[in-house]
């Protein structure tokens, strides 16, 4: 006869000494762990409420402007610092992790209409005044440097605004025409302008190297492209966008949509993507190679859409609108993921998206600088490994079971204001009267007279070569 | 080629637009999979077995051997309990160590039985039909004479549910936190000891007499077996049985359900065995003993345990082959079995009968590994308060409970059959009623009449409509039956 019965040696399943850590048996044997998925579903469902419970994404705002913010603009290369224009011709750079100004400029007598960094240097360009642009230096003395760009600084004077302001620009170019946007080449020290036409400037040098034109009255915002850097792309009040390339003396081509864009920005990753925000409430993503229809139609927005900004991945964008929210939409989606609004936001007037992916920051109405997170529910700071792990296998649970009525509802609902939900309820009744109104065309006329148009070329009007 | 990787091509090929999401999915499942297997080497334990000589049967074998060729620590596991308010009813706790003893005069008794520690002893001065433990081994259920109390593990009584009237059985579903009472006249209760709220509580339609029940371990489903021959399948969404199988043409004496829930094991009072596929219902084994056995249990590993009279006998591989004899067989002393159950992790069957409580070895019956985020016998305080609050958290809702758990990671597809159906009833709706007010004011004559013409209207133009859906359809046939022969012109149109 041969028998053996189980029989544990209770050393080898307890710790040795209570600062041990507890020894934790897996058999991952499915007998086992009955209910797997009305147990995961249960945790999805813990998950996504817990999502609702910590999304608290209002982190702080920059205030001390005197007028309307007009234009912000990140730092090419330190995480930190932030640069922003107000409507009274004044400049502040600020560090956004102490939220503390650092230095104050009085740059122009007018609205600092744009504002963009040179690449690689330590100076920004401003333009303001009817069409002068201005050569800014971050930090000029051995103290400013070191408190723009050195965090950990915990001496008080250090802390306190400088009092000697150094209004004097580096550098200053007159133009001939209005200017209302500036945008920096990614290599070359060229910058390109916009207003009354589109002009190519050398840095150091008082005359613009080229002039673009295309029967266009104004040109509002002009941007590079991050990869392919002798492109660009505009918007226009003629409701066109024309893409420009500066090696060429012509633009290449132009769209002309039904209503016009307040901006544009390209796609850092897919850089032959851009995402134009427009003045019908809608943004629209474009190939441009393939301007004639638009890749994606994003709605969501209930007024004018003035400013968009790409996340660094790529993957979403922010979108700042005259309805007073800023909405964060997925590039490959139609609706916005998140909607971000408080009682004294106002209208907004400038989004950027910093270059760790992790913040969106909005100039509005106003005068505050407004510093949100990109992700409303996530934790800031170090996270333990288990922590990590955790976060990941929730992801992972509303991934999987998303299309659950009962955790779809939970994650996708927001609460709104009042003026925006009466707005999207206004909105859509007009939309529904617009689309009966053209069933009703269509059953009373001849069959294939009132053909269907798609979402998508609805709003293009011409392609132009 | 094997089969599986055949499949999978196919449905690429059919999903053709997620093609490059599917084979990353169909990867990282290959990939896992592979993990799990080898996940299996890091096991600590292995599995009791009992082998006997060559001229020898194992049921001939008897605990006294067993236990001598044993260690000490495994043979303090085979013990006797001689007690006088017997039968006795047993309980053990799911990671195997605590075990509960209810004897039907009063005494009640919690013993962790590895260290033989008694947690508390009493008598509840009152008859006790049944004892269950609860989520944690800090509290159990006793069904008493009149009502269901809850102790804790100092034998402090914590609750009475005078809701639960002369409850006969109770039996706990750990995940759903749901104690289930079935009363003397063939009341069903599902009591939700987290918030102490009865969810449901129902005396099924033409309910005979309850004389065992249990649950389906793999699906929370309760089995109710009657007087009647038949075993009843319930869940607290509906007074109405899900399933309803006759198993027998006799009263049923026991009903056990392995743990993977796809074997389901009953007993008659015509001496008989029977053991059924819960999926599809058929019975897969019949066997004759030579009296009744009036209960009966699965262990981990699959082993039957069967009490007849004073016999208890433990048969292996009973499901798909036909056991020939049985794998262990135990006799008492003159003294009738009323509860069988087999320890968890632990090769050890715990038997109740009119005297007290004996506990033998069947070596091969229990899980050797554990998983200690699910049930761990060596648990600390810590560890079980944590574990308290990980199961209160994803506690499942009841009313997920349904004869299929994996039901919720399932596509909701539409079938053949209801698609036809969908179709074939947009043919015969009813027009619609219209409701009629006029603004105007008009005798009761004019009204009627006005009103008798916009139905008549709303009439045709709904015939109208489904004889151009008909036609439509009739087309449709036409196409996919035209034949292209040449002689087809001739033909009378």
């Amino acid at each position: 006869m041969r028998v053996k019965v189980i029989s544990r040696n209770p050393s080898d399943y307890l710790r040795e000494t209570k600062h041990d850590i507890h020894k934790v048996q897996r058999n991952y044997d499915p007998k086992l762990h009955p209910f797997a998925i009305p147990r995961e579903y249960q945790r999805a469902l813990n998950a996504v409420k817990l999502e609702k419970i910590f999304a608290k994404p209002f982190l702080g705002s920059l205030d001390g402007h005197s007028d309307v913010v007009q234009c912000l603009m990140k730092h090419p290369s330190s995480l930190s610092v932030l640069v922003s224009g107000a409507a009274d011709g004044e400049i502040k750079i600020w560090n956004i992790a102490k939220r503390r100004c650092l230095k104050t400029i009085t740059a122009h007598s007018g609205i600092v209409n744009g504002l963009c960094p040179s690449r690689g240097n330590d100076y920004f360009f401003s333009i303001g005044d009817g069409a002068t642009i201005k050569q800014w230096k971050y930090a000029s003395t051995s103290e400013e440097i070191r408190m723009v760009y050195e965090d950990d600084n915990d001496s008080d004077a250090s802390e306190e605004e400088t009092e000697n302001d150094d209004n004097t620009p580096l550098n200053t170019i007159i133009g001939k025409s209005v200017m209302m946007g500036i945008d920096h080449h990614w290599e070359k020290p060229i910058m390109i302008t916009c207003g009354e036409s589109v002009q190519l400037w050398e840095e150091s040098r008082s005359e613009p190297l080229q002039s673009l034109e295309w029967g266009v009255d104004t040109v509002y915002k002009v941007k590079f492209n991050p990869v392919e850097t002798d492109l660009c792309v505009s918007a226009g009040s003629d409701r066109s966008l024309i893409l420009y390339d500066i090696k060429m003396s012509k633009p290449l081509r132009k769209v002309i949509m039904a209503l016009r864009s307040n901006s544009v920005c390209w796609n850092p990753m897919e850089a032959f993507n851009f995402t134009a925000a427009s003045e019908d409430h809608d943004l629209y993503t474009f190939d441009m190679r393939k301007l004639s229809v638009p890749l994606q139609v994003h709605k969501d927005h209930v007024s004018a859409v003035i400013d968009v900004d790409y996340s660094p991945t790529g993957k979403e964008f922010v979108s700042g609108s005259y309805d007073k929210t800023i909405r964060i939409f997925p590039v490959d989606k139609g609706r916005s993921r998140e909607v971000y609004h408080t009682k004294r936001m106002q209208r907004l007037t400038s989004v950027i998206w910093s270059y760790d992916s992790k913040y969106v920051l909005c100039g509005s109405d106003e005068m505050d600088i407004r510093i949100w997170k990109a992700n409303a529910s996530e934790k800031i700071g170090p996270r333990m490994f288990r922590e990590e792990a955790a976060f990941r296998y929730q992801e992972k649970l509303k991934e999987k079971f998303s299309h659950h009525p009962e955790i779809g509802r939970i994650s996708r609902h927001r609460h709104v204001p009042k003026h925006i939900r009466h707005s999207q309820q206004e909105k859509r009744a007009m939309l529904e009267s617009r689309k009966r109104k053209e069933a009703n065309r269509r059953a009373h006329s001849k069959p294939g007279t009132v053909p269907y148009k798609q979402e998508r070329t609805k709003h293009i009007v011409t392609e132009e070569e | 080629m094997d089969e599986s990787s055949q499949s999978e091509r196919s449905l690429v090929h059919k999903y053709g637009k997620h093609k490059k999401k599917y084979k990353i999915e169909a990867q990282k499942v290959k990939e896992l999979r592979k993990q799990s297997e080898r996940s299996q080497l890091l096991l600590q334990e292995e599995g009791g077995f009992l082998e006997a000589d060559a001229n020898e049967h194992c049921y001939q074998i008897s605990q006294k051997e067993i236990v001598q060729s044993l260690d000490i620590t495994a043979a303090t596991k085979h013990f006797e309990l001689n007690l006088e308010f017997g039968p006795y009813s047993v309980n053990y706790f799911r990671n195997g160590r605590q075990l509960l003893l209810g004897g039907e005069r009063g005494h009640v008794a919690a013993i962790d039985w590895v260290t033989k520690d008694l947690l508390c002893e009493f008598n509840a001065m009152e008859s006790v039909h049944d004892i269950c433990w609860l989520h944690m081994p800090t509290m159990f259920a006793v069904a008493q004479k009149d009502w269901v109390h809850v102790y804790d593990n100092q034998g402090t009584e914590v609750h009475c549910l005078k809701k639960l009237f002369r409850v006969k059985k109770l039996t706990f579903l750990p995940y759903h936190f749901l104690l289930v009472s079935a009363s003397e006249n063939a009341m069903l209760s599902w009591t939700d000891v987290s918030i102490g709220k009865i969810i449901a509580s129902f005396r099924p339609p033409k309910a005979k007499t309850i004389t065992a029940m249990c649950q389906n371990p793999a699906n929370a489903v309760i089995l109710t077996a009657h007087s009647n021959g038949t075993v009843s399948m319930f869940t607290p969404n509906s007074n109405e049985p899900v399933v309803k199988m006759l198993c027998s043409p006799c009263s049923i004496t026991g009903v056990a359900v392995n743990d993977t829930g796809l074997y389901m094991a009953t007993t008659g009072v015509d001496r008989s065995i029977k053991i059924w596929d819960v999926r599809n219902y058929q019975c897969l084994q019949s066997y004759k003993l030579r009296a009744i056995p009036n209960c009966l249990c699965f262990s981990q590993k699959n082993l039957l345990s069967v009490g007849i009279g004073n016999v208890v006998e433990v048969y292996k591989d009973c499901c798909t082959q036909v056991a020939e004899e049985p794998y262990i067989r135990h006799k008492l002393e003159s003294s009738m079995i009323s509860n069988v159950q087999f320890c968890n992790y632990e090769d050890v069957l715990g038997i109740g009968h009119r005297n007290g409580f004996v506990s033998i070895l069947v070596p091969g019956s229990g899980e050797p590994n554990f998983d200690a985020y699910e049930s761990n016998p060596f648990m600390t305080k810590s560890q079980r308060r944590e574990m308290e609050v990980k199961q209160l958290l994803e506690k499942i809702q009841p009313e997920l409970i349904s004869l299929d758990p994996h039901h919720l990671a399932k596509v909701d597809v539409k079938t053949l059959k209801q698609k036809l159906e969908e179709k074939s009833k947009l043919l015969y709706v009813k027009p619609r009623k219209i409701e009629f007010e006029s603004s105007k004011k008009m005798s009761g004559v004019k009204k009627a009449k006005v009103k008798k013409d916009l139905q008549e209207s709303v009439n045709r133009e709904h015939i109208q409509q489904v004889m151009k859906m008909k036609r439509k359809e009739d087309e449709k046939e036409k196409d996919a039956n035209k034949s292209y022969n040449v002689l087809d012109r001739f033909k009378r149109k």
